[in-house]
């Protein structure tokens, strides 16, 4: 009677399992550091996003509800539910940097990398959104890939080298 | 308890300390505008709608989420007020579908209410509706973000009254949104179809699935032989439907309303509710005399059943392996019913009328088959059946008594509760101590079981056997026993549990503002059906006894094994991350 039919796994691995254990073990597996636990998981898995079968495995970890894992995942920028790419273009949308034109900027990587805001190149590779400001006005307009900083991008030339350090 | 005095529109009004302005206002029979709020509900405060002008603030206060005090002075509508209340619900207006006409919520929507009452049809604002693709790909509920405004009502009854977390509000400023996590439809989540979400939504955001219909033509096809069941909670709901008093008890009416759809024969639900105590309690006789898994629990409720097949499978052995009434009744339909009439189980629709949403996906299970066919072609909820009353141009109120027909026309007042919390686990009771004792009950209202508490407990004395029983109506209450039970800590031999708040009374399919004040007159209504009945103890019901002589054997046969049992299985739903583990 008591039939186990589970769902199937597409994302999730022992591997991944395990680092996600030691990420809320070392958050004490404190609720309250929820959204810490999820950047910090996010970073480990493939393409940087919180998957639902991931979100699911936090939940049943932690205690908590998956609708409300997901309710702070969702609310936060700096989390993702859909996959992303290898390397997370990070396009600042502050007022600095709209007055030294990012435009410029958000047009020329469209045109090298041929995705718009919050599209991944086909390969998986990169992945372009907007962020809110990061404190690199002095440089701007400035754009951030995988956490890194890179400002003064006002040439073409100044963008494509940025992007050539991520192949 | 401290009262305090304060001015509401310059009426004096004296209310117990801790009252907000918006519950005060009702007591002066002033109505201030509410759309968030719900007076069974937690206060939200997020629809704004409520704001009120309270003399010495600048700004205007929330009514539903300020609190009086002494001499407080409120006006509710100032210029100031009305022209916020007026913005706000053409802010609402502009991210709403105002698809009015053919919404299943038109007549009865909270939001039209206020647009008419504060003379809004159009809204100069641009219309931006951001909408999630329509959900209705499951049997009971149909879900339309392009009419939700966000109120959270339904994420408050799926989140803290059910605790099944189905739906969440997500996401955040203009892309704030209610839906299950990862906007996955209804039927790949745990929502248990319930429906709670559909009976407290303001608008038509989340309704049942329509299946009037298909009802409709069935009744057209000369060659179908159509009938109708009821189930006990419809007959003290329906009458909320045609403005009668709360808890009216409109049996006849209804039967002259079905009688008038067109429907060829009408039957009671009573009925297969006796023979469920029948074949339940002889069940949980031979669990206690013969070895079994106790505690065991009921098997009614299809919201209830999605909710252990979902989330708690590993507690399947527990269930009583009874269908539902509304399955028993379909498969001796397609049966019994066909042979004493001898029409082709092929030609026989039977329709239900139930309180309930998940009915709907419960009748579409794959296994609730019997010869070859459905055992219950369609199932409407009391809303639908009002609508349909309604299409039809029958005047309700004014029709004359008619009675259900034979052969399953017979219900007792132990079939009747089943309608009320506790109701199935008195009923039980009433037939189990006589079956096992052999003796008249001493009295035969097991209280202890009834009202509107939670968790209900009592200990039956059978001829020196200690019964301890215990009955949870909520899905929030029901967990708890289950926590129990996984604890191995549970003390009780019989456990009823109901999805819905109040019992079926209280179902998702009910009248919409079945608050808790009208099901506890549901309640009252349902207990004075069996006080009036003359037979009040399934085993003492002569249609079942017949049932039982002329085709079914006896409780427990083969027969009824084949008929008006079945298996429950998992719902597939979780995630087997042990088994990931040990790879």
């Amino acid at each position: 009677m008591n039939s186990t039919e589970t769902k199937s796994f597409g994302v999730l691995t022992r591997d991944l399992a395990l680092k996600i254990d030691s990420i809320i073990e070392k958050h004490q597996s404190n609720s309250t550091k929820l959204i810490g636990i999820l950047l910090d998981i996010q970073d480990v898995v493939p393409r940087q996003y919180i998957p639902r079968e991931v979100a699911a495995y936090v939940s049943e970890k932690m205690n908590i509800p998956l609708s409300k894992t997901y309710d702070v995942i969702s609310f936060y920028a700096a989390l993702s539910d859909v996959p992303r790419a290898d390397y997370i273009i990070q396009l600042c949308d502050s007022v600095v940097c709209k007055v030294t034109d990012n435009t410029v900027l958000l047009n020329t990587i469209t045109n090298l990398l041929g995705i718009n805001e919050r599209e991944a190149t086909a390969d998986g590779k990169y992945w372009l959104e907007y962020t809110p400001c990061f404190g690199a006005c002095d440089i701007s307009p400035a754009i951030r890939i995988n956490g890194k900083v890179y400002g003064n991008l006002t040439t073409e030339d100044s963008i494509k080298a940025a992007l050539s350090q991520y192949k | 308890m401290n009262m305090v005095n304060l001015k509401i529109d310059n009426i004096n009004v004296t209310v117990p300390d801790g009252t907000t302005i918006l519950e005060a206002a009702k007591k002066v029979n002033v109505n201030i505008p509410h759309l968030c709020y719900h007076p069974d509900q937690a206060v939200k405060a997020n629809c704004r709608v409520c704001v009120v002008d309270v003399a010495g603030s600048k700004k205007l206060a929330p009514a539903c989420s300020s609190y009086v005090y002494e001499g407080m002075e409120v006006q509710t509508n100032t210029k100031k007020v009305r022209d916020m209340q007026k913005g706000i619900l053409e802010l609402i207006l502009a991210n709403h579908d105002q698809d009015c006409l053919k919404c299943l919520r038109s007549g009865n929507c909270e939001l039209q209410a206020l647009c008419q009452r504060f003379n809004i049809s159009k809204t100069n604002l641009d219309e931006t509706i951001e909408a999630l693709p329509l959900d209705n790909t499951n049997p009971s509920l149909v879900r339309d973000t392009a009419k939700c405004i966000k109120c959270d009502r339904c994420v408050e009854a799926c989140q803290k009254v059910q605790e099944v977390h189905a739906l969440t509000h997500s996401h955040r400023s203009v892309h704030y949104n209610v839906a299950p996590a990862y906007e996955m439809p209804l039927e790949q989540t745990f929502c248990v179809l319930c429906g709670q979400c559909s009976a407290v939504c303001p608008v038509g955001a989340i309704v049942e699935k329509d299946d009037t219909a298909m009802v409709w033509d069935a009744i057209q096809d000369p060659k179908k032989h159509v009938i109708v069941q009821v189930a006990p909670a419809v007959r003290v709901a329906l009458g909320d439907m045609f403005n009668l008093p709360k808890g009216s008890i409109v049996t006849g009416q209804m039967v002259a309303a079905l009688r008038r759809l067109g429907f060829d024969k009408i039957f009671d639900t009573n009925f297969t509710a006796d023979l469920t105590i029948m074949e339940e309690g002889n069940e949980l006789i031979q669990r206690l005399t013969k070895g079994g898994t106790l505690p065991m629990i009921t098997s009614c409720s299809p919201g209830w059943i999605n909710f252990i097949e979902g989330r708690y499978d590993h507690l399947l052995d527990h269930l009583s392996s009874c269908k539902s009434p509304q399955q028993m009744f379909g498969a001796l339909s397609k049966s019994y019913y066909a042979d004493i009439t001898g029409i082709d189980p092929k030609d026989i629709y039977t329709v239900s009328i139930m309180p309930c949403t998940a009915k709907k996906f419960e009748a579409k299970r794959p296994e609730m088959k019997t010869n070859g066919v459905q055992e219950v072609d369609a199932v409407l909820t009391t809303r639908e059946l009002g609508r349909m009353i309604q299409s039809a141009g029958i005047d309700f109120v004014g029709l004359e008594e008619d009675q259900f027909d034979n052969p399953f026309g017979i219900g007792t007042g132990a079939g009747a509760i089943f309608g009320a919390t506790g109701g199935v686990m008195e009923a039980a009771l009433r037939t189990a101590y006589e079956v096992i004792t052999g003796k008249e009950l001493p009295a035969l209202e097991f209280k202890g079981v009834r009202g509107l508490e939670g968790i209900k407990e009592c200990t039956v004395d059978i001829d020196g056997l200690e019964l301890k029983v215990a009955v949870a109506h909520g899905l929030g209450n029901a967990k708890k026993l289950l926590k129990q039970i996984d604890s191995g800590e549970s003390p009780y031999a019989f456990i009823e549990v109901m999805a819905c708040p109040g019992g079926c009374i209280g179902g998702g399919g009910q009248p919409i503002k079945s608050t808790m004040d009208v099901k506890a007159k549901r309640i009252d209504a349902i207990y004075h059906i069996d006080e009036d009945l003359p037979l009040r103890k399934s085993h003492e019901n002569p249609a079942v006894k017949e049932l039982y002589e002329k085709f079914l054997g006896a409780p427990l046969g083969h027969k009824s094994h084949e008929l008006l049992h079945t298996h429950y299985h998992s719902r597939g739903m979780k995630y087997n991350f042990k088994e990931l583990m040990n790879k």
